[in-house]
């Protein structure tokens, strides 16, 4: 498990102060990085469960020093260009508040989300 | 800082004249209830993800899709989806369903509800329309508890566990909920976690696209009852359990997949064979014996 | 709207109650019936079960009443006209799903062909026990409508009623039969398809977007839509506000429950249906219903050959009860009395003795069950409510109770 996942909850502000920046250690080198995504966030829906936090594969996201209208701390993208659009935040968002876009094609107002052309795997 | 907005705002920086991509959950939730009742860190609101993908995946047209949940937590469910829904009596979905599927068999009918709701309650629901192979999409999410009403023990609680109900320690076999499933006749038995979304998002379109009584069992965490009677932390902790204590093993034996306290999770799909449904087996059965004055249960005499 | 010829089996039948409610159920236009054995209903689906291969439509038999009860729920709103058949035992386990049908407006229909109880009772031999159950049995504030069939050529008719019933006011409805009528084998007459007429299921004609599953029209009831055709409602029995969704509040509480049980009370007169039989000039009325009201009419005949003017007031429409006439009856100068027979320990007369407030005696004429009153039995009540003779309105039965 990695240590540097983020407890959730009341425990988070906390443990930001000790932490106020993960590294982006695990960005991909920068010969491989072929996507960019941008990260949505509807803040006012989130709870601040930490799934995105946790399970984005690039460790992209962090609790924001934020509140929103329910006193949760929303996250933050600490690593912009580190973010891949796999949307994998908004298939775990429990409270759908946040998705991913991958950029990797040109997006045009009428596609669908270019994360869709993903195959699922089993 | 305070957040007020409620539109969704990119974290970064957008390339010059983007246009928003929405989240493609939205159109198939009713955007008018959000935010909605479940708790942080609930994996139910993960799972209709998963079930949102699905059915964008299958290709099914929307205005056929009926979801059907009995009451609790999971029971929520078709009311925050955008299709046409039915929230029931306990444990009773199942059967509504039925009426539902055989009064107009175009329906794909998703009976979407929990572990006390489907294998309680709705028990003897559950193994005849399994045995009678009835063409319904079951979406078990299995917390181990009855949340709703504040965390009593259910026919999937493992034993030790503490609930309001056994306070001082569950001591009963919980359901193995896939081996009940293919042993009353399920042609579609799969069970993963909140963990899993790319499994589950797979496993809904297999069964969305597939004829028969298909039962996929998701274990999703309850942080404010079952995870906090029992001192498992956080709803994040448990989808990390979930994450650690699963194997995945395609077409393993049911009666092995039983679960334990905090044990090992067996996953993956165990069950994936074809069977006539009751609507093929009805037809079959009455046009041998009738033949050609037998005028089928075709929709429009049974519909007004 | 006229039935539709196929399910009419116009003709002279020989067919007994229970048969004769599946005629009527195929007439008004019900493909749809999910049940379970239980005596002495099963015939009414056993025959559907047989009759519908060849119509199109669909019999179910499902695992419990449980089941059945909601099951047929289902089919309503995919589309369907459904029913869904039992007796006494079956009856208590649907009560939950009739509450629901109340709570979602759900028109369907509930056979209950009853049989002595409580509990397993007297399975094969009538009795009218449930009477208040028909009409108080689910739990909270609803409205339901029972109808009462005293022959199998009323169990046709009363049939197709109770389908009419539950179409224009979106309420289950109860038919409220008894073994006897149920097993008694008599002549049906089953008129042309183009005289029976047919309450249509009342469709919005909203686009999707616009139409609200509970927003009431002018007559207290919304417009139905079904599965499947794009609006993409949502339906409850949770409390809910006018788009379906759960509002588990006081005001929604109010709003929705007081409409829902006034879509049957402030429309009372339209719904009631009794018969009168010599009660224009009678100074003791029989209240009597189903199966008793034939012996009662025996009896009214034995007391006007004795020279007591007794007449029959028999509710085709038990719930809701009609008050009126009662009222008006308690009121009028000359009267001694009521009398009301019934197979059981006293329920209906209770509503009887509401509306009567005291003005007149009120008798009960109890039956345990497991047979019909004789004539002699209701006369000798009739008789002494003739001489005055001051006894309360329900008193505790004798051993041996059947004499």
């Amino acid at each position: 498990m990695d240590a540097e996942l983020l407890p959730i909850g009341r425990r988070c502000f906390v443990q930001m102060t000790e932490n106020p920046q993960s590294s982006g250690a695990n960005r991909p080198p920068e010969k491989t990085k072929k996507v960019r995504g941008i990260v949505y966030l509807n803040a006012n829906r989130c709870k601040g469960c930490g799934f995105c936090i946790a399970f984005c594969p690039q460790h992209v996201l962090e609790f924001s020093a934020d509140f929103n209208a329910q006193g949760y701390h929303p996250p933050r993208l600490n690593d912009p260009d580190g973010c891949t659009g796999c949307d994998l935040c908004g298939l775990y968002c429990p409270d759908f508040a946040i998705h991913g876009v991958m950029l990797k094609y040109a997006p045009k107002p009428a596609e669908k989300p270019a994360s869709e052309a993903r195959e699922v795997r089993p | 800082m305070s957040v007020t907005t409620n539109m969704p705002q990119a974290l970064c920086e957008l390339p010059e004249g983007m246009e928003y991509i929405p989240n493609p959950v939205e159109e198939f939730i009713r955007t008018d209830r959000m935010p909605h009742i479940w708790c942080p860190g609930c994996g139910i609101g993960t799972t209709v993800n998963c079930f949102a993908r699905a059915l964008h995946n299958a290709k099914v047209n929307l205005d056929n899709v009926v979801v059907v949940s009995g009451i609790g937590c999971t029971g929520r469910v078709a009311g925050y989806v955008e299709l046409d829904s039915f929230h029931t009596t306990h444990g009773r979905a199942i059967p509504f369903a039925t009426g539902l599927k055989l009064a107009n068999p175009k329906l794909t009918v998703v009976v979407y509800s929990g572990d006390g709701d489907l294998a309680a309650i709705g028990g003897n629901h559950f193994i005849h329309a399994a045995r009678r192979n009835m063409d319904l999409k079951i979406i078990c999410v299995n917390n181990f508890t009855y949340g709703m009403t504040g965390g009593q023990a259910g026919p999937t609680t493992p034993g030790t566990a503490i609930t309001t109900t056994t306070p001082y320690g569950c001591y009963e076999e919980p359901f193995n909920l896939p081996y009940l499933a293919e042993s009353c006749g399920a042609v579609y038995v799969a069970r993963w976690t909140a963990f899993h979304v790319r499994q589950i998002t797979h496993a809904m379109t297999e069964a969305l696209k597939k004829k028969g009584f298909t039962f996929i069992e998701i274990l999703s965490p309850c942080p404010t009852l079952y995870l906090r009677r029992n001192k498992l932390g956080e709803g994040l902790d448990m989808m990390n359990y979930f994450k650690e204590a699963s194997v995945i093993k395609p077409g393993a034996n049911t009666k092995e997949v039983a679960l334990s306290y905090q044990g090992p999770i067996i996953v993956g799909k165990f069950v994936d064979v074809e069977r006539p449904t009751f609507l093929e087996m009805m037809n079959q059965q009455v046009q041998r014996t009738l033949h050609a004055q037998y005028t089928g249960c075709a929709d429009d005499h049974v519909r007004s | 709207m006229k039935a539709d010829p196929s399910g009419v089996l116009t003709g002279i039948h020989f067919l007994d109650g229970d048969q004769a409610c599946c005629e009527g159920a195929l007439a008004a236009g019900c493909r749809f019936a999910a049940g379970y054995p239980i005596t002495p209903s099963t015939e009414v689906v056993e025959r559907f079960a047989q009759r519908v291969p060849q119509l199109g439509g669909m019999f179910i038999q499902m695992e419990d009443e449980l089941a059945s009860s909601i099951a047929i729920q289902g089919a309503v709103w995919a589309g369907a006209k459904a029913f869904t058949v039992t007796s006494g035992p079956g009856f208590s386990l649907m009560m939950e799903h009739i509450g629901y049908a109340a709570m979602t407006e759900t028109p369907c229909v509930f056979v209950n062909v009853q049989r002595g109880g409580p509990s397993t009772g007297l399975p094969t031999l009538p009795a009218q026990a449930d009477m208040m159950q028909a009409r108080w049995g689910s739990h909270g504030d609803y409205e339901a409508i029972s109808v009462c069939p005293n022959s199998p050529q009323e169990a046709f008719d009363l049939t197709i009623e109770a389908f009419n019933l539950s179409e224009k006011y979106r309420v289950p409805v109860m038919v409220m039969m008894d073994e006897c009528v149920g097993h008694m084998t008599e002549k049906v007459v089953v008129p042309p398809a183009s005289e029976i007429e047919i309450t249509p299921r009342r469709f919005t004609n909203l686009k999707p977007g616009e139409y609200l599953p509970y927003r009431a029209e002018a007559d207290g009831v919304p417009d139905f839509a079904r599965a499947g055709e794009g609006y993409h409602f949502h339906i409850s029995g949770v409390t809910h506000d006018e788009r379906g969704y759960v509002a588990a509040n006081a005001a929604t509480q109010q709003k929705l429950v007081r409409r829902l049980v006034d879509k049957i009370r402030s429309r009372v007169d339209e719904i009631v249906r009794y018969e009168e039989t010599f009660v224009e000039d009678a100074e003791i009325v029989l209240v009597a219903y189903g199966i008793t009201a034939r012996v009662a009419l025996r009896a009214v005949q034995m007391a006007r050959e004795q020279g007591i003017r007794a007449g029959l007031l028999r509710p085709l429409v038990v719930w809701p009860f009609p008050e009126k006439p009662i009222r008006e009856l308690a009121q009028r100068a000359g009267m001694s009395g009521f009398v009301v027979p019934e197979l059981n320990l006293g329920q209906i007369v209770h509503e009887v003795e509401r509306c009567v407030a005291g003005r007149v005696p009120t008798r009960l004429v109890p039956h345990a069950g497991g047979t019909v009153h004789r004539p002699e039995e209701i006369l000798e009540a009739i008789v002494e409510v003739a001489r005055g003779e001051k006894k309360t309105a329900v008193e505790p039965c004798p051993a041996g109770v059947g004499r």
